[in-house]
């Protein structure tokens, strides 16, 4: 039998602990068998030492009063409000109650029998989890109260982040170091070659002495205070503090804000007479401390290993899912995300050029093309890139391209091995068509412009969203202007690119249902990607290139720009970018749900809300591309 | 050929449920009000006709002691021919709509099974007995035999005598009952909902009735 009041008590359990544990299912279970009581002011639900009810309680509405009888007093213990739990404890241990329940107002309470709860939340880890931590905090103690509450929000913290502060810390190995008799200069050389913050001051058993860090280079020797020339004796912070490699964060930040310091050495015993094994400042204890953008993008630049950096990009997918969750804005969230995924490129790039054996012959420049170009790249997807090196002469070309082939091929290995999968059109630097010479990218584009063809403008789309990632700027600024030259000569591509746009197929059939995929691996999914995302970047692309501005790759940004330009149509172009983001936001959150590029769809397991959601975006989609065929004149030439 | 012109027209045997429905009135034992059980009820109608009219869900829930049982409520929707549009945007109930539906016949058997002698409770409850009553007629059956109350009247008798005249004439819709009572609208207009949100009204009546801890159950009506 239907039970609506029952889906009404689960729409309210499911936002607390530990219910929020349990499946849907289950927790629907338990739904149907709850009892709803009414309490008056000062009704007591039960007494110290009363045998135990069959049911736990969770408040509904109004407040529950715990007290515990002492010989002459009534103590309060706490004040449990709506979605707090008692009474389960003495269920749990088959006890009576240690306390008198009593209704502080009006309340409501929900009655759960404990047999089904038994029942359902028998083997699920995280409930029986949350449980021994909620008793093993609640200790029953007047001066606990204030706590009570934070002790589940750290729970839930705890959860989400999969990561504790008690665990140790990952301290930096093998620190640079330098013995007493080095001077100054010396040392801030090597600094600035290891491209670190500080150094060990030693003796010649290896047990630190002193520190100096940049605050110490700034305020000793660029305030003019010591010479550059004297020994680092003279300036270094002594005694350092020392610990044991066993120290958790938590410790280390303690110890940091007690000893007012900002490095701590590891020794070998912990203590400051053994050997130095390692050093850690307080950005080691930030970055274990989890997700911050500044840390992560600081870990890339020092990162010396791929490996290293595809464990770096991991945590930026733990950040991204954060800040889904905490429903923080696109535009921001993928500002952060691209800034990451640039950094991760421009580190390759670097680690690559130090594994070839000569430095590049002429300069060169790293292109992003697609969605990395356009900055909308928030998962991993496939690569798209491409070179573009100087010309050189005749004699020199074929060395030169070798060159940076093979360059390229480094840089994409390491990028699939990091996560980014390869391109499976090959549209990647290391592909021999796409590292050309600068005036062979111009030739290129000017081909694709006049003689257009289908696979021109495929490829087109993708190459005319490129940002130039790492390299010379300037040759990717001049391939712009000679694009933008031939482009106002012969504007027949826009006719291709507005065809191409319109062409994509309407994500809604004639019955408003969505259109979904025929066959293939993903029958019966539904493309985001190409029904709704496409024609409106394509749109986006083509509006903007119509209007010869070039430096604005981002879809949302460029149909902002659009709605700057042209205020007439003001309001569908922020429709557009709106929906644009939307759906965005729709695929990244599909695609860490069920890890992948979160393109395709599964519509039935949508919720009737999200496919109302996604059906509004589509408003959008439909009147930009009817812009677009009167604005391109394409109804005719179809 | 005999006639038996006196004979009293034979009447019709009762049908089973009827006869065990009738049975729960034989003997009703005296309760406390702790002890009661009150059955909430609701119905949604096509309209407010009493003949023209028909039910198309009932829902009710079952309170004693102050608490309510999720598990033992009572959720129901009714085939019916009579369909009327215009208040399809009160109820939300569509002729074809994707409730699995029983017939009225079906529907007053439970009904029936589910209440037994309790107290029904209702807001303008006159008016869900009264359409009961007609599905009752409808299959040659006589009228419900509980004892019913009216939360209206309740809550009227609630308020200090000292209010009782400052209280509007017109009717008090459970709308207004809630407004007053504190009671969230969530739900309103189903029969399920709107019976919860009646026995919530009802228990916090009752709770201002009680205010002596004496109430008893004969005090109510």
């Amino acid at each position: 039998m239907k039970n609506s009041i029952a889906e009404r008590v689960f729409d309210f359990l499911k936002n607390y602990p530990p219910f929020n544990l349990l499946s849907k299912d289950k927790l629907m279970d338990i739904s149907k068998e709850i009892n709803i009581i009414y309490l008056e002011k000062g009704k007591i639900l039960f007494n110290q030492n009363d045998t135990n009810h069959n049911h736990f309680y969770i408040v509904r509405n109004g407040a529950i009063n715990l007290y515990k009888n002492l010989k002459k007093e009534k103590i309060l213990i706490d004040i449990c409000d709506g979605g707090d739990i008692f009474g389960l404890r003495p269920l749990i241990s088959k006890e009576n109650y240690v306390l008198d329940a009593i209704a502080n107002e009006e309340s409501i309470i929900y009655g759960i029998p404990i047999k089904t709860f038994e029942a359902v939340s028998e083997n699920n880890l995280k409930v029986n989890k949350y449980l021994i931590t909620s008793f093993a905090s609640k200790s029953f103690d007047p001066y606990t109260n204030e706590q009570n509450n934070n002790i589940f929000t750290d729970y839930i913290v705890k959860d989400k982040l999969k990561y504790s502060n008690l665990h140790s810390v990952n301290y930096t190995k093998k620190p640079l170091s330098c013995t007493v008799n080095t001077t100054i200069k010396e040392a801030a050389i090597k600094m600035s070659n290891q491209k670190v913050g500080c150094i060990v001051v030693v003796d010649d058993k290896d047990i630190p002495k002193g520190i100096i860090t940049n605050s110490d280079l700034k305020n000793k020797i660029a305030t003019g205070l010591f010479s550059i020339d004297i020994s680092v004796k003279e300036i270094m912070s002594s005694p350092v503090i020392t610990q044991t490699k066993k120290l958790t964060v938590l410790d280390a930040q303690l110890q940091m804000i007690k000893q007012k310091v900002g490095h701590l050495c590891i020794t070998i015993d912990g203590t400051n007479n053994s050997k130095l094994i390692g050093i850690l400042n307080n950005h080691d204890v930030l970055a274990s401390l989890g997700n911050n953008p500044t840390v992560i993008l600081k870990e890339i630049k020092r990162a010396k290993r791929t490996n290293e950096i595809r464990k770096i990009r991991s945590k930026a997918n733990l950040l991204l899912k954060s800040y889904l969750e905490q429903n923080i804005p696109l535009s921001h969230i993928s500002k952060i995300i691209s800034e990451i995924n640039d950094a991760v490129t421009i580190r390759v790039v670097e680690l690559a050029l130090k594994k070839m054996d000569s430095p590049p012959p002429v300069k060169f420049t790293w292109l992003a093309l697609g969605s990395q170009g356009r900055k909308e790249q928030l998962l991993y997807t496939d690569q798209d890139n491409a070179l573009i090196f100087e010309d050189t002469t005749t004699e020199n070309y074929l060395e030169t391209k070798n060159y940076f082939l093979k360059l390229a091929g480094h840089i994409t290995k390491s990028l699939h091995k990091i996560g980014y999968e390869y391109c499976p059109a090959e549209m990647m630097a290391s592909n021999p068509k796409w590292c050309l010479s600068l005036s062979e990218w111009k030739n290129q584009f000017n081909d694709w412009i006049i003689n257009i063809d289908e696979k021109a403008i495929l490829l087109s789309s993708i190459f005319f969203d490129f940002n130039a990632i790492y390299g010379d700027t300037d040759m990717s600024k001049e391939l712009t202007k000679s694009i933008f030259k031939t482009l106002n000569e012969k504007s027949l591509l826009y006719t291709f690119l507005g065809k191409e746009a319109i062409a994509s197929p309407s994500p809604l059939g004639f019955f408003r249902q969505f259109l979904v995929e025929n066959n293939g691996d993903h029958k019966d999914s539904f493309n985001i990607k190409k029904r709704a995302l496409m024609p409106l970047i394509n749109a986006a692309r083509l509006l903007i290139l119509s209007n010869n501005i070039f430096e604005i790759n981002n879809t949302g940004l460029r149909f902002e720009k659009l709605a700057e330009i042209e205020p007439q149509n003001k309001e569908l172009y922020q429709s557009c970018s709106y929906a644009f983001k939307a759906l965005l936001k729709f695929k990244t959150k599909q695609g860490i749900l069920h890890n992948d590029s979160g393109k395709f769809i599964k519509l039935e397991s949508l919720t009737k809300e999200e496919k109302l959601k996604l059906k509004r975006c589509f408003k959008p989609i439909r009147e930009i591309q009817e812009v677009l065929s009167h604005r391109f004149n394409l109804s005719n030439k179809i | 050929m005999k006639f038996n012109w006196f004979q009293k027209k034979v009447k019709k045997a009762l049908p089973t449920f009827f006869i065990e429905y009738e049975n729960n009135f034989l003997e009703i034992p005296k309760l406390t009000i702790e002890e009661t059980k009150f059955i909430v009820f609701d119905t949604e109608t096509t309209g407010f006709h009493k003949i023209k009219d028909r039910i198309l869900s009932i829902g009710a829930v079952t309170l004693t002691n102050n608490t309510l049982n999720i598990n033992n409520s009572f959720e129901t929707y009714l085939k019916q021919d009579v369909f009327n549009p215009e208040t399809v945007h009160i109820h939300g109930i569509l002729k074809n709509g994707n409730h699995t539906k029983i017939t009225e016949l079906e529907a007053l058997k439970q009904f029936l099974k589910y209440i037994g002698n309790s107290i029904l409770v209702g807001h303008h409850v006159g008016f869900d007995v009264t359409m009961i009553n007609q599905i009752l007629q409808r299959h040659h059956l006589p009228n419900l035999k509980n004892k019913t109350l009216d939360t209206e009247f309740l809550f009227r008798k609630s308020k200090h005598a000292v209010y009782q005249n400052t209280l509007p004439k017109k009717r008090y819709t459970l709308d207004n009952l809630c407004d007053e009572l504190n009671i969230s609208k969530s739900d309103r207009h189903t029969a399920i909902g709107d019976a919860f949100i009646t026995a919530i009204a009802f228990l916090k009546i009752i709770s201002r009735l009680n205010k002596n801890n004496n109430l008893t159950v004969r005090d109510l009506f």
